[in-house]
C-alpha cells in the first residue's frame, strides 16, 4: 500500500535517476513472444516441433529478462531506494491533444511479470506433452504465445489505453483458446459466452477509462507527477462530483472495477469462467487460473491510489468497500457452487472464482500486498492442480467426471502427490503451504476491517467450503476403487516435470509472507522487512492460526467422513444428494445464475432483437418500400409526360421545321429562268415604288 | 417629247422584248440572244444619254458602250461555249431539265 509520501519519494527518485536500460527494454517481454506468435502463425501445420520450440524459447527469453528486471528492482529496494521507472513516449499527437503510451517498472510489475513468465513457461512446456497428438499443435501455440505477449502488456502498462489494448487482446485469445475444439459446440458457444461477458465488463471499464482521461487529460498512470495515479491529478478528481454524491475517483474506481469484474469472474459475471474450461487443460490452467483472470485483480491494484483516494488514516473508501463486498460474496457463493459439481474441470473452475473474490476482498480490506500475496500463491497452486486434473483427465482417456475416477493414486503417484500438494495449499493448511499464508493475510485483514465484520465470517465459511470440496474431489479421484473402463497411466514426464516444479514452488512461496518476515509486502510497499520471530508469538496471530486449524480440520474431517475410500458406484447418488436433494440440486445447477440470465439478460436481448426485427421489417422496410414506389410513381409520370408531352411536342416542332424546309426548298427549283422571273419582279416592283415615291 | 424620251422608249421596249425572251425561252440560245437584246438596250440608254448630257465632248459615254459591247461579245462567247458544252454533255439545250443545281 503506497502512502501520499511514498509516492512523493517515488517522484524524487525518478527524477534523480533516470530510467535503466531494463526499462528501456521492458517492451521486449511482451515484444518477443507476440513476435514468435506472428512468425508460429506463418508456419505449415506439420511444423510442430518449431513451433512449440520458438514459442517456449521466447518465452524463455522473456523469463530471463522478467529476471533481469526483478533483479533491478530488488537491488534498488535493497539499497532502500523505492524503484518506478517510466518509459513513455507519445503515439498520436493530434493538435495539442496527444495520445500517451509507456511501460513502467515497479515491484508490481516485477513480480507480475515474473509470475507470468515463469508459470507460463511451465505451461508452454507442459502443453508440449498435452497437445502432442493435437493436429492443430501450431495453432494451438500460436495462440498461447500471443496471450503471453498480452497478458505482459497488461502487466507492464503504464498507460491505460496501452493496458486495455492488451487487455482486449488477452480477451480475444481467451475467446481463441477456450473454442480451440471449435467443432465441439459446447466449446464454441463456451468462447461466446466468455466473450461476451467479459465485454460487459469492458463497456464499464472503457467508460472508466474515458472519464479518467476527460477529468485528468493523460491517459499515464506515472508521469513525474502529473500521471493519472498521482498526487495532483488524484485530488482533482476528489474535488469532482459525479452523481449519487459519488466524488469522480469513486465513480471512476467502481467502473474499472466492473471491467476487472468481468475479467476476474466476480458475481454477477462469473458466469463465463466455469463454461471457459471447455478449452484444452493446459488454456484452462494458464489463462483461466494463473494469469488472464488475475489480471482484474492486478488491474485494481495497478489503479489502488485510484481506489483508495481519499480515505482517511486507517479508514477506506465506497469503492474499496464494494470491492470486499463483491469479492467475498463471490468466495462463498462459488465456493457453495463448487461443492456439487462432478466434472473435475468446472470444481477447479469454481475454486477458482472463490479465490479471485478472496483476491478480491484482500484488496479491498487489506491492500495491495494482502490480495497480490494470494494471487501469486494460487496462480502457482492452481496451476498446478489444473495441471494435475489435465494429467488426470490425459491418463483416464479423456474422462472428466470424478464419479468415473477413483483409486488413482495406484496409478498415477507423482500425480497423486503433487495434486496433494496443491489441494492442500489451496485449503490453506497451515504453516506449510503458502496457500495458508496468503489467506490467513486476507483473514486478517478481514478481521480489523472497520466497516464490517461480516466479510471475515463469510471469507472464514468460504475456506470450510473450499477445504471440503477439495478434500470431496481428492477423495473421489484418488481414493477407492477405479470406477472408470480406461487403463488409467501416467503421464510422459514433458507434463510431470512441470508440476513438480509448480508443487515446489506451491510449498515454497508461503515464506516470502509470513508474518515473521514480511518481504513480500515490505517489497510492494517499500518497506525495510526484518526478520522478526515474535510475531509467531503474538496473541493475536495465534489466534488466528487456530482458527485456521480449525477451518481446514472442520472442512477436510467432514468430507474425509462423508467421503473418504468409500468409492460409491458412480450411477449412485451422491451423500449430500440424499441427505438435502433441493439444496444439492440448486447447488448443481449453479445456483440456477444461468437460467436466471436466461429469462432477464437474454430473454429480454431476444424480445428485443424481435422487436428490432419487427422495426426493420414493417416500419423501417415499410418506410423504403413506400419511397421506392413514390419514387417508381413519379417515374412512371415523367415517362407519361415524356412520351404524350415533351416527345409530342419535339415531334411536333421538327415536323414543321421539315415542313418549312421543304417549302422553302421548293423555292430553289434550281431553274435559273424562275429566279431570274422573279428578280424581275422585284426590281418592277421596286421600279414601281421608286417611281411613285418621286411622284408623290 | 424630246429626242431623248424616244431614244429611252427604244430602249425600254428593247430591255422588255430581251427580258421577255430570256425569260420565256427554252432554248438556252435564245435566253443568250434574249440577254444580249437587254445588253444592247443598255448600251444604247448610255449612248442617248452621254448625246444629250450638258458635256458630250467628253467621250465618257462613248467609252461605256465600247467597253459594254467588248464585254458584251466576251460574254456571249463564253455563253455559247457553254451551251455548246451543255449540249455534248446533256444532248439538249433545254433550260428546264437543267435542273441539277436544286438543293
Amino acid at each position: 500500500m503506497l502512502t501520499q509520501e511514498e509516492q512523493t519519494v517515488a517522484f524524487k527518485c525518478m527524477s534523480d535517476c533516470g530510467p535503466a536500460v531494463i526499462t528501456q527494454l521492458l517492451w521486449l517481454i511482451p515484444a518477443v513472444p507476440m513476435l514468435a506468435s506472428g512468425v508460429i502463425a506463418l508456419l505449415k501445420q506439420p511444423k510442430r516441433k518449431t513451433a512449440s520450440t520458438l514459442a517456449i524459447g521466447s518465452l524463455a527469453f522473456s523469463l530471463l529478462l522478467a529476471l533481469i528486471a526483478f533483479a533491478h528492482v530488488l537491488s534498488g529496494w535493497a539499497s532502500g531506494k523505492a524503484v518506478r521507472e517510466t518509459a513513455n513516449f507519445t503515439w498520436i499527437q493530434v493538435g495539442s491533444s496527444h495520445v500517451d503510451l509507456g511501460w513502467v517498472l515497479d515491484p508490481l510489475s516485477a513480480i507480475m511479470l515474473v509470475m507470468v513468465t515463469f508459470v507460463g513457461l511451465l505451461i508452454f512446456i507442459y502443453s508440449t506433452g498435452y497437445m502432442a497428438h493435437d493436429e492443430n499443435y501450431t495453432r494451438f501455440f500460436c495462440f498461447l504465445s500471443l496471450f503471453a505477449g498480452a497478458m505482459l502488456g497488461v502487466v507492464i502498462a503504464n498507460s491505460i489505453l496501452l493496458l486495455f489494448m492488451c487487455w482486449e487482446l488477452v480477451g480475444l485469445t481467451s475467446y481463441l483458446l477456450i473454442g480451440f475444439w471449435y467443432f465441439k459446440p459446447s466449446a464454441a458457444a463456451a468462447a461466446k459466452k466468455a466473450f461476451l461477458t467479459t465485454r460487459v465488463g469492458d463497456v464499464f471499464f472503457l467508460l472508466g477509462i474515458v472519464w479518467l482521461f476527460g477529468q485528468t487529460g493523460t491517459l499515464l498512470f506515472y508521469n513525474g507527477g502529473s500521471g493519472s495515479m498521482e498526487l495532483s491529478a488524484l485530488t482533482g478528481l476528489l474535488q469532482q462530483h459525479a452523481a449519487f454524491g459519488l466524488t469522480a475517483a469513486t465513480a471512476i474506481g467502481l467502473l474499472i472495477f466492473a471491467g476487472a469484474a468481468g475479467k476476474s469472474g466476480q458475481f454477477p459475471l462469473h458466469v463465463w469462467l466455469p463454461d471457459a474450461m471447455e478449452g484444452p487443460t493446459p488454456v484452462s490452467a494458464l489463462i483461466h487460473a494463473a494469469t488472464m483472470v488475475a489480471a482484474g485483480v492486478y488491474l485494481i491494484a495497478r489503479v489502488y491510489p485510484l481506489m483508495q483516494a481519499g480515505a482517511l488514516a486507517g479508514g477506506t473508501t465506497t469503492s474499496l468497500t464494494v470491492v470486499t463486498w463483491v469479492g467475498a460474496f463471490t468466495a462463498v457463493f462459488a465456493a457453495l457452487i463448487a461443492v456439487a459439481q462432478n466434472d473435475i474441470k468446472r470444481i477447479l473452475a469454481y475454486s477458482t472464482v472463490s479465490q479471485l473474490g478472496y483476491m478480491m476482498a484482500g484488496l479491498g480490506m487489506g491492500g495491495v500486498a494482502v490480495g497480490m500475496f494470494h494471487l501469486i500463491t494460487h496462480a502457482f497452486f492452481k496451476a498446478l492442480l489444473f495441471m494435475g486434473a489435465g494429467s488426470v483427465i490425459h491418463g483416464c482417456h479423456e474422462e472428466q467426471d470424478i464419479r468415473h475416477m477413483g483409486g488413482l493414486k495406484k496409478y498415477m503417484p507423482l500425480t497423486f502427490a503433487t495434486y496433494g500438494i496443491g489441494m492442500l495449499a489451496l485449503c490453506g493448511v497451515p504453516i506449510f503451504f503458502s496457500g495458508f499464508w496468503s489467506k490467513d493475510g486476507i483473514l486478517e485483514a478481514g478481521k480489523h476491517w472497520s466497516v464490517s465484520s461480516a466479510p471475515y465470517y463469510m471469507l472464514v465459511f468460504g475456506a470450510v467450503l473450499t477445504a471440503f470440496y477439495m478434500t470431496r474431489q481428492v477423495s473421489y479421484v484418488f481414493f477407492g476403487a477405479y470406477r472408470g473402463h480406461a487403463h488409467p497411466h501416467e503421464s510422459p514426464k514433458s507434463m510431470t516435470t512441470p508440476l513438480a516444479i509448480l508443487a515446489f514452488f506451491a510449498i515454497a512461496l508461503g515464506a516470502i509472507g509470513t508474518p515473521a518476515w514480511p518481504w513480500f509486502s515490505a517489497f510492494l510497499g517499500n518497506r525495510a522487512s526484518a526478520l522478526d520471530l515474535h510475531a509467531f508469538a503474538e496473541p493475536a496471530w495465534l489466534m488466528l492460526l487456530l482458527t485456521s486449524c480449525a477451518i481446514v480440520a472442520v472442512g477436510i474431517g467432514i468430507s474425509w467422513w462423508l467421503y473418504g475410500s468409500k468409492s460409491p458406484a458412480a450411477t449412485e447418488p451422491d451423500v449430500l444428494e440424499r441427505a438435502v436433494p433441493p439444496i444439492w440440486a440448486a447447488l448443481r445447477d449453479r445456483l440456477y445464475m444461468d437460467e436466471l440470465y436466461g429469462v432477464t439478460v437474454i430473454a429480454f436481448y431476444s424480445w428485443w432483437a424481435r422487436v428490432a426485427d419487427w422495426l426493420d421489417r414493417r416500419v423501417f422496410g415499410g418506410i423504403v418500400s413506400l419511397v421506392a414506389w413514390l419514387f417508381a410513381l413519379w417515374a412512371k409520370l415523367n415517362r407519361f409526360l415524356d412520351t404524350n408531352v415533351v416527345d409530342g411536342t419535339f415531334d411536333k416542332s421538327c415536323e414543321e421545321i421539315s415542313t418549312g424546309g421543304g417549302l422553302l426548298s421548293s423555292l430553289q427549283s434550281g431553274r435559273a429562268q424562275t429566279y431570274l422571273r422573279i428578280l424581275a419582279l422585284a426590281v418592277v416592283a421596286l421600279a414601281a415604288i421608286l417611281i411613285w415615291s418621286s411622284r408623290a | 417629247m424630246t429626242p431623248l424620251t424616244g431614244y429611252l422608249l427604244i430602249a425600254a421596249l428593247l430591255f422588255a422584248i430581251g427580258l421577255a425572251g430570256a425569260l420565256t425561252r427554252r432554248n438556252a440560245i435564245l435566253v443568250l440572244i434574249g440577254i444580249e437584246l437587254m445588253l444592247n438596250a443598255a448600251n444604247l440608254n448610255l449612248i442617248a444619254f452621254w448625246r444629250y448630257s450638258p458635256h458630250p465632248e467628253a467621250l465618257t459615254g462613248m467609252m461605256f458602250a465600247i467597253f459594254s459591247i467588248a464585254v458584251a461579245a466576251a460574254e456571249a462567247a463564253v455563253g455559247l461555249g457553254l451551251v455548246i458544252q451543255i449540249h455534248r454533255h446533256a444532248h439538249t439545250t433545254d433550260l428546264d431539265q437543267m435542273n441539277r443545281m436544286k438543293g
